[in-house]
């Protein structure tokens, strides 16, 4: 529906269109002719046997622009979901987005163990093996790591890029593994355990402190997405998993959890993972990632087909406290809303779909979305959201992103 | 448009009313993650001490030990050894300089030295460089509310290249080092686990947790 900038692709697409439109004009002059074979007046591919299958698929050749970006800031690379691309509330595997802070460890699921260890009676260690016997749950959940739109939140000027350049360090996924609960209790928890140190297997040893009460509640040690065993890139041969918490407290290539009284005040929850406030405090500990939403398509840098006609707004959204309640969709720049459609399922700390039939006028027009969740939590407008922080804050920014229609079709980010 | 709602019976549950109560009840028993982790129901009550399944092995205390390596605000777990600013120097000039700069302000790794901030009165091309490494906003010195994280993490995660390779007499001279570029110990200072605990780090009295500490 929509081109997307890249020269490879508009190239493709014009070549495909010209044989697509050669096709059909020899099509057209074809009589029906019976000395001749169907095969002549139908696709080329109807009339051959078909190529093999794989045993493991891979998309169309045809999509292979759909990647993943990569950036490496400061010495750790942030690999974003081609958010523009999805439709549909689960991101694929392979395009689920990854921060490294320490590069992708090499592990041998035979001899990778979860130590469990602290304030407990008894303490624990799971190899795979066993852990694979415990009693699973499967949930749907987003994932957004707590610099998602930091570019937008830092940079005066908004960055002419694509969605997934500027928001895809968020996707969302079947989560299926095993209630930490089930393993906490089986240690036995002292009664001055008040928090978990949970640490993984990488050259980092990457490692955060989390709330027991929450552990307990909601955390998972996940050993499956989407159906298979984890990637690499999400922390096989297991993770931690928090549904609607910061990413980077998921800690992937989980080993080690060290139950104790107070938080560690690890390197990522002492600077890179914490929210300098307008009045210069520091906020550490906010682990929710709150109610956000994005318009996939159109977005930026993308280009309208056609100078004006229908055209679907249509978009993702996701609270990191339960269910989106209702997403409202402006095309004059927030002067006016209308509520768009929400399709199921709606689910909690999930991505949520949303459209909005649009009919163009070809006039520029300034296209936003402004989730609520079921608590009533809804997005801030940019400055709103600044007012709240230090000029050079840019964790846990959920304000309303806006992308400008120019009137020759173009798609860009701007500043609502 | 809701359809989430209408899925709140478990497998565990539809099994119950398939099978009777001796078999609902162990299938109950196992299946507790199930039923309470049943996208759209509330959260559950706390886990019964009998829902355990039982297949942890024993983790002895030299094993917990040997992986036990978090440092905590108050000087636990902190090892035997010391080392000096001076020591620190040289460390920091052979392994950190490279990433982190002659300064520990120039980038491209995390920002060491100084305030945190887009400008500073003493470090007039700060702009530049965050122009360049965007993080550079940010300041290990200014905002790190304990010194025991810079033993911690510069023993578990540096140099990015060798994570873990240095010794512990090295790690506290170039946590040492750190803290005497930022101004909070003297020059003369050696650090052990006695002395880190002790200095006091500026992020600290400007931390606000969003999380109630004791709740």
């Amino acid at each position: 529906m929509f081109s997307h900038s890249g020269a490879g692709k508009v190239a493709r697409r014009t070549f495909l269109g010209a044989l697509a439109a050669g096709g059909g004009i020899a099509a057209a002059q074809q009589m029906p002719n019976a000395q001749e074979p169907l095969a002549a007046r139908l696709p080329r591919a109807m009339s051959l046997p078909g190529g093999a299958d794989l045993a493991y698929g891979q998309p169309s050749p045809h999509e292979s622009a759909v990647q993943r970006s990569v950036s490496h800031v400061s010495g750790f690379a942030g690999w974003r979901t081609p958010l523009q691309h999805q439709r549909g509330i689960i991101t694929p595997s392979g395009l689920h987005f990854a921060v490294h802070h320490n590069g992708m460890p090499d592990i041998d699921p035979d001899r990778h163990e979860l130590r469990l260890h602290g304030l407990v009676d008894k303490p624990l260690r799971f190899d795979v093996a066993r852990l694979m016997r415990y009693p699973m749950v499967s949930r749907v959940h987003f994932l957004e790591c707590a610099g998602n739109s930091a570019a937008n939140a830092l940079s005066p000027t908004a960055l002419d890029q694509t969605l997934g350049e500027i928001a895809g360090e968020v996707s969302c996924s079947e989560w299926t593994g095993v209630p930490l609960a089930h393993l906490l209790h089986e240690a036995g928890l002292k009664d001055s355990a008040q928090w978990v140190v949970a640490e993984g297997a990488d050259g980092g040893s990457h490692s955060r402190s989390l709330p027991l009460k929450a552990l307990l509640e909601h955390g998972m040690v996940a050993l499956f997405q989407n159906g298979e065993r984890l990637r690499p890139s999400q922390g096989y041969p297991m993770r931690l998993f928090m549904p609607g918490w910061e990413g980077n407290v998921n800690i992937k290539w989980l080993h080690r959890l060290e139950v104790t009284d107070a938080p560690a005040y690890t390197k990522d929850e002492s600077g890179m993972y914490t929210q300098v406030l307008a009045d210069g405090r520091i906020e550490r500990f906010a682990f929710h990632m709150d109610v956000k939403s994005v318009i996939t398509h159109p977005s930026g840098r993308q280009t309208m087909p056609e100078p004006h006609g229908f055209y679907e707004i249509g978009g993702l959204a996701w609270s990191g406290y339960g269910r989106i309640a209702r997403v409202d969709v402006s095309v004059d720049g927030g002067r006016t809303w209308a509520a768009a459609q929400l399709h199921g399922p709606v689910l909690d700390r999930a991505f949520t779909r949303f459209s909005l039939p649009w009919k163009w006028t070809g006039r520029r027009a300034d296209l936003m979305s402004r989730a609520t969740d079921e608590h009533g939590r809804t997005q801030p407008l940019r400055s709103e959201w600044k007012r709240r922080y230090a000029m050079h804050s840019f964790n846990h920014y959920n304000a309303v992103q806006a992308w400008r229609v120019q009137a020759d079709g173009r798609v860009e980010n701007v500043y609502a | 448009m809701r359809d989430g709602r209408c899925c709140k019976i478990g497998p565990a549950a539809r099994a119950c009313l398939r099978l009777g109560v001796p078999i609902a009840m162990l299938v109950g028993l196992l299946g507790y993650g199930a039923t309470i982790w049943a996208q759209g129901t509330s959260p559950p009550a706390p886990a019964p001490a009998t829902a355990s399944v039982g297949l942890g092995l024993p983790l002895s205390p030299a094993e917990a030990e040997r992986y036990a390596i978090t440092i905590f605000p108050d000087g636990r777990n902190l090892p035997p050894g010391r080392g000096s600013v001076e020591q620190g120097m040289r460390l920091y000039a052979m392994h950190c300089a490279a990433c982190h700069g002659a300064q520990g302000i120039e980038g491209p790794a995390s920002r060491l030295v100084g305030s945190d901030g887009f400008i500073a009165w003493n470090d007039l091309l700060r702009p530049l460089r965050v122009r360049k490494y965007p993080l550079q906003v940010l300041s290990v010195g200014a905002m790190w509310p304990y010194a025991t994280t810079l033993f911690d993490y510069v023993r578990r995660g540096m140099p990015m290249h060798a994570p873990k390779s240095l010794t512990d007499e090295e790690v506290y001279a170039v946590t040492a080092h750190l803290l005497h570029r930022n101004g909070l110990v003297p020059a003369h200072a050696v650090m052990d686990r006695e002395s880190l605990p002790q200095v006091v780090m500026p992020g600290r009295d400007r931390t606000v947790s969003a999380w109630a500490l004791d709740r």
